[in-house]
């Protein structure tokens, strides 16, 4: 009788495409919306992507990586001092203009890097060497700010190619790749001294420390033990981005707008898919009666038009994470659009599809149960 | 007894006693039937007949255990359906009963020989034998080269033979019939009362048609003829049937 039920579901193949479509749909509007979703968390915490260190420490008034509230110089050697901190290191982090040849300006995420160390340095060097960042006036540049620069210049902008911030030179010596920034500047690296050089003097200028953990020592050990010590805010980097995350939940309109189309797709498929698919049993209520008449019990029935459901919620299902994939791999080859698809977000969207269609198959379902098999001789 | 069960062996296929149906609930309560009764035999066919509203289709589904009665005796094929619940009915049904509808109720997005094989898929039978039997049982109402045509492409009279395939096609001791004719034209009305005749022709097997159209009259053992809830009287002759029908084909 499955078989049957499953020949009787795509005989109707109107009703069958329509479903299917549907499903499709509302399934692609839920995952593309939450892939957006994760894309533009991950742009949020791009600095601890791109500086990858173990613990951060801030000042205490910090909620998140993009905060800027600079700690002073010495706090370096303070740190340095916490049983379990293996090496720390200064990182400048701050906005700056890129003043390119014919005059064109373009936003930039500005990082000092410390000179001895490099820690913090990217970790996919394209083009270039990291250790010329050592050499006078020269900076790293991510392959985001080399299209940026190529289209504000009118040619292809690459090694050896001179730019101004804050009027002082920066000569391209390299070209990396880095993960876009929230604030959609692109990553220009340097060492740190250099970064104070570009950025104009202020009291204090040091954004983070970076810090290796000993080893024997846990990051979450040791970023609590400089918070003891130091009275600034140690974070060991899982922890520093969950805080940077949920501090972009909670403060920002991303969720509620985003998180309303993931419903906008829920309800699309509900209303979409419940509606058509009893309007399927509908159709075909009679014939199901007749069924009934012929002995077919709710038994058997129910499993029936739940295989339906479930069948045409698998179908669009899988074409919806497939619309959806695509986009993503075409979103991702260009990089300009923020889309990440952790494996929650097919779960979440499998889960969504599958409560639709077990509504959408219940309505049908008591429609049937509640049928007398007698309205076959009406 | 066991709905799954051959039904004991006698000449009574149906006994219908005092049988009452209400539908309707408060002020829209009315009685359909008062006290119905009739009884029908082995290798014959019966008809209801009567105008409309008087109570046949309702006695129809209560024989075929789709509906409840409110009171009175069923007995068909020695089981008393009142004593059956809704499980036990529906495999009794699924054994016993076979279906023609007047809408012939076709499952239009499958093939002839799967609509044929449903009976079958429900008694548990796999599907490739029951579409072996189904082709075969095709065979015998003449449509063996339609078996993999859909339904819809068949003509109204064909349709109605597929749908008389289908009712006997795990051969039911009853065949139940509503206005089996009423959706065709003379010609395929005659076809498929003569196949419906070939069929209660077996002893084991009673046939019980309600019908309208008095062009099939002549096709009847015996008639029962109903008004305003009761069995009036049953013609027990086809000469009788003439005389309370001269205008019967």
């Amino acid at each position: 009788m499955f078989r049957l039920a499953l020949k009787m579901l795509v005989g109707d193949r109107g009703k069958y495409a329509l479903l299917v479509s549907g499903l499709t749909f509302s399934t692609m509007l839920m995952a593309q919306a939450m892939c957006l979703f994760c894309g533009i968390m991950s742009w949020t915490v791009s600095s601890m992507r791109n500086m990858r260190a173990s613990v951060w420490v801030s000042d205490p008034m910090v909620e998140q990586v993009s905060d800027n509230k600079p700690l002073r110089a010495s706090d370096v050697s303070r740190v340095r001092s916490v049983p379990g901190v293996a090496w720390a290191a200064p990182l400048y982090q701050g906005a700056q203009q890129a003043r390119l040849e014919g005059g064109a300006t373009k936003g930039i995420t500005l990082v000092g890097l410390d000179s001895s160390t490099l820690a913090g340095a990217p970790s996919q060097i394209l083009t270039g060497r990291l250790e010329d960042l050592r050499l006078p006036n020269t900076v790293i540049i991510d392959e985001f700010a080399v299209e940026r620069f190529s289209e504000a210049t009118g040619r292809a902008f690459g090694i050896g190619d001179v730019f101004e911030i804050n009027d002082r030179e920066a000569r391209v010596v390299g070209i990396c790749r880095a993960a876009r920034s929230f604030t959609g500047g692109p990553f220009i690296f340097t060492q740190y001294e250099r970064a104070l050089d570009y950025t104009p003097a202020q009291r204090k200028m040091l954004s983070f420390i970076l810090v290796g953990a000993a080893p024997g020592h846990t990051a979450a050990e040791v970023a609590a033990a400089i918070t003891a010590r130091t009275g600034l805010r140690g974070w060991s980097e899982h922890e520093f981005i969950w805080s940077t995350i949920y501090w972009y939940v909670a403060n920002t309109g991303i969720p509620i707008n985003i998180g309303l189309l993931v419903v906008v797709g829920f309800v699309v498929g509900i209303v979409f898919s419940a509606q058509t698919f009893y309007a399927f049993v509908l159709d075909n209520l009679r014939n199901l009666a007749a069924l009934k008449a012929m002995g077919l019990t709710a038994r058997l029935l129910v499993p029936m038009l739940l295989l339906q459901a479930i069948t045409v919620g698998l179908i669009g299902y899988g074409f919806g994470m497939l619309l959806t994939s695509s986009f993503g791999f075409f979103a991702l080859g260009h990089g300009r659009i923020a889309y990440l698809m952790p494996w929650q977000v097919p779960a979440i969207a499998g889960a969504a599809v599958l409560s639709i269609c077990v509504f959408s198959a219940l309505l049908g379902i008591t429609k049937v149960v509640r049928t007398e098999p007698a309205i076959v001789f009406r | 007894m066991n709905p799954t069960a051959s039904p004991p062996s006698s000449g009574t296929a149906i006994s219908v006693r005092g049988v009452e149906k209400y539908v309707g609930e408060g002020d829209a309560r009315i009685q359909v039937l008062k006290g119905a009764n009739f009884t029908a035999r082995r290798g014959e066919m019966m008809f209801l007949v009567g105008p409309s509203g008087c109570g046949k289709t309702t006695l129809l589904s209560l024989i075929a255990g789709t509906l409840a009665a409110d009171a009175g005796e069923l007995n068909v094929f020695g089981q008393d359906l009142r004593q059956l619940g809704s499980d036990r009915l529906a495999a009794f049904r699924a054994r016993h009963v076979g279906f023609v509808f007047q809408q012939f109720n076709l499952i239009p997005s499958i093939t002839v020989a799967e609509n044929v094989s449903v009976p079958l898929l429900i008694r548990g039978l796999a599907p490739r034998a029951a579409e072996e039997r189904a082709r075969q049982m095709l065979a015998r109402v003449g449509l063996a080269d339609r078996a993999d045509t859909r339904p819809g492409k068949l003509s109204g009279g064909q349709q109605q033979r597929v749908a008389i395939a289908r009712g006997l096609v795990h051969e039911p001791d009853l065949l139940l019939c509503d206005e089996p004719t009423a959706a065709l034209d003379r010609d395929n009305g005659q076809q498929v009362m003569r196949l419906m005749r070939d069929v209660a022709r077996d002893p084991k097997r009673c046939v019980i048609v309600v019908t309208h159209d008095n062009r099939t009259y002549g096709y009847a053992d015996r008639m029962a003829e109903m008004e305003d809830g009761r069995i009036l009287r049953v013609l027990e002759t086809q000469a009788d049937i003439r005389e309370h029908h001269p205008a019967a084909g």
